[in-house]
């Protein structure tokens, strides 16, 4: 076991070498390389970081907008089911308003027929008596119930009372309309001046006069000027007559009900 | 029967001999260096890297780690030289795997030459971190009377890592021989890869103990400076 000195150095040298070689062409650029890495996973671990926290701010934000987008449609929805139930009750309301109008519409026509109707009935049952009594009258007393009609008015008009005569003066002199003779069937020219001699009478001359027929009157006369009326009819008698049967009837109504 | 690497001399003038032991040396050296400058040539900072390069910065972070684990704060100063020591002496002694190879490190001359060179390192690394007389004073401590205790140490722990690093190979590589006379078959592959295992070793324990040397001489600097960062953080 020797040791050769030569040998020693030399290896010395050698390992001398190797060091500054290892150095050069290992260590630093294996070190460096693992800084560099280490270097880029610390930024990008920092980057994630700050990804990670600005994700969680637009979560935030996100999460935020959603629930004031909950609440807003929350109050629109209710706004929208009041509006609605608001609606809905003004269009009951409506449609009841309009059912009613139309009920009371429906009931003023039903009742308008009903009346029209039974004034229709009327007329001609009154029209039927009239022409029966005319008849009865005209074949037994051999009576013309046309001129017995304008008798008995002219009879009225002289006989007329205080009070009502001076309405008819006062409504004569304040308008210079004419005085209007309305009877059911046309007048002979006679029976003509007997009225106009008759009113004359009372109202003193006076030349206009209008005469005039109507089919739905049911004998007698009506004279009319200006807002003033004197009328006398069949007619007011059987009304009087219908009156009388309708309380009669009632009468009778209640008694069974009883 | 050769002992030593040394005996085996190719080329003799004067005192000038180019034995066994100079060229494996040079074979290893080769090896090392055209190794390291073939994968660091192309070394990638992303994160997927070659296997070589994986297995190279695995190595030199494990270096860099050890060295830090021994007390050495910036281990990148002492990388080349205590990484260098523990390669070397890996690859040296991993190479008997190989027939007929003689590792460097089972040469007396080898393994004084890297403790010479721990020898001189150890104050070199001292001087560097505290200063010459600073470091000079670490051998008159704690008294001037341990001065020779000192100075006895730092030979025989030179003398120490020499012996036992070229005891441990070369009785290796004897005992590999002389079973190899005996009993051709089987007990010598077991004990190369005994060999290997101690070679391994042996490795680490050079590397380490030189490292701790180095610490040893430079923590005197180290704790000083701490004191005076303690006292003064400013």
């Amino acid at each position: 076991m020797q040791i050769n000195w030569f040998t020693v150095i030399a290896q010395m040298i050698n390992f001398l070498v190797l060091v500054w070689l290892m150095k050069k062409y290992l260590y630093k650029p294996i070190l460096q390389a693992v800084d560099e890495r280490e270097k880029k996973i610390a930024s990008e671990l920092k980057e994630a970081k700050t990804k990670m926290v600005e994700a969680k701010k637009e979560q935030d934000e996100f999460q935020q907008k959603n629930e004031a987008f909950d609440s807003d449609k929350k109050k629109m929805m209710a706004k929208a089911t009041a509006d609605a139930a608001n609606e809905r009750q003004d269009l009951l309301d409506a449609a009841k308003k309009e059912a009613a109008d139309v009920k009371l519409k429906l009931h003023a026509a039903s009742a308008e027929l009903q009346e029209n109707l039974s004034n229709e009935v009327v007329q001609k049952m009154q029209q039927k008596v009239f022409d029966i009594t005319k008849k009865v009258l005209s074949e037994f007393t051999s009576t013309d119930v046309e001129a017995q009609l304008v008798e008995v008015f002219i009879h009225k008009i002289k006989n007329i009372s205080d009070s009502d005569k001076k309405q008819f003066i006062d409504a004569f002199h304040s308008e210079s309309s004419p005085i209007v003779i309305k009877t059911a069937s046309k007048l002979s020219e006679k029976d003509h001046k007997s009225i106009k001699s008759a009113i004359d009478s009372v109202l003193g001359d006076h030349s206009k006069y209008e005469f005039t027929t109507d089919s739905k009157m049911i004998g007698g006369v009506d004279l009319a000027t200006n807002g003033y009326k004197l009328s006398w009819s069949f007619s007011a008698y059987l009304n009087s007559l219908e009156k009388n049967m309708t309380s009669i009837k009632n009468e009778a109504q209640q008694v069974a009900l009883i | 029967m050769n002992i030593s690497p040394d005996q085996t001399i190719f080329w003799n003038w004067s005192f000038i001999t180019i034995n066994l032991t100079l060229l494996t040396t040079w074979a290893v050296m080769l090896f090392m260096v055209v190794g390291a400058v073939l994968i660091t040539r192309k070394l990638k900072t992303t994160h997927k890297i070659s296997k070589w390069q994986c297995i190279l910065e695995m190595i030199v972070i494990g270096i860099n780690e050890q060295i830090k684990e021994v007390g050495l704060e910036k281990p990148s100063r002492y990388i080349g030289f205590i990484g260098t020591l523990f390669l070397f002496i890996a690859v040296s002694n991993f190479w008997i795997v190989l027939p007929f190879y003689e590792p460097p490190t089972g040469s007396l001359s080898t393994t004084v030459a890297l403790a010479i060179a721990v020898f001189l390192a150890v104050p070199f690394f001292g001087i560097q971190e505290s200063g010459f007389f600073a470091y000079l004073k670490t051998y008159i401590k704690p008294t001037f009377i341990m001065l020779p205790f000192n100075i006895i140490s730092e030979i025989s722990r030179t003398l120490a890592l020499a012996i036992r690093l070229f005891g441990n190979v070369m009785s290796g590589g004897m005992i590999i021989a002389i079973l190899l006379s005996i009993s051709p078959l089987f007990i010598p592959i077991v004990m190369k890869a005994l060999g290997l295992l101690t070679g391994m070793v042996q490795a680490y324990i050079f590397s380490i103990l030189a490292a701790v040397y180095i610490a040893a001489a430079v923590q005197e600097s180290i704790k000083k400076k701490k004191l005076t960062y303690k006292n003064n953080p400013k």
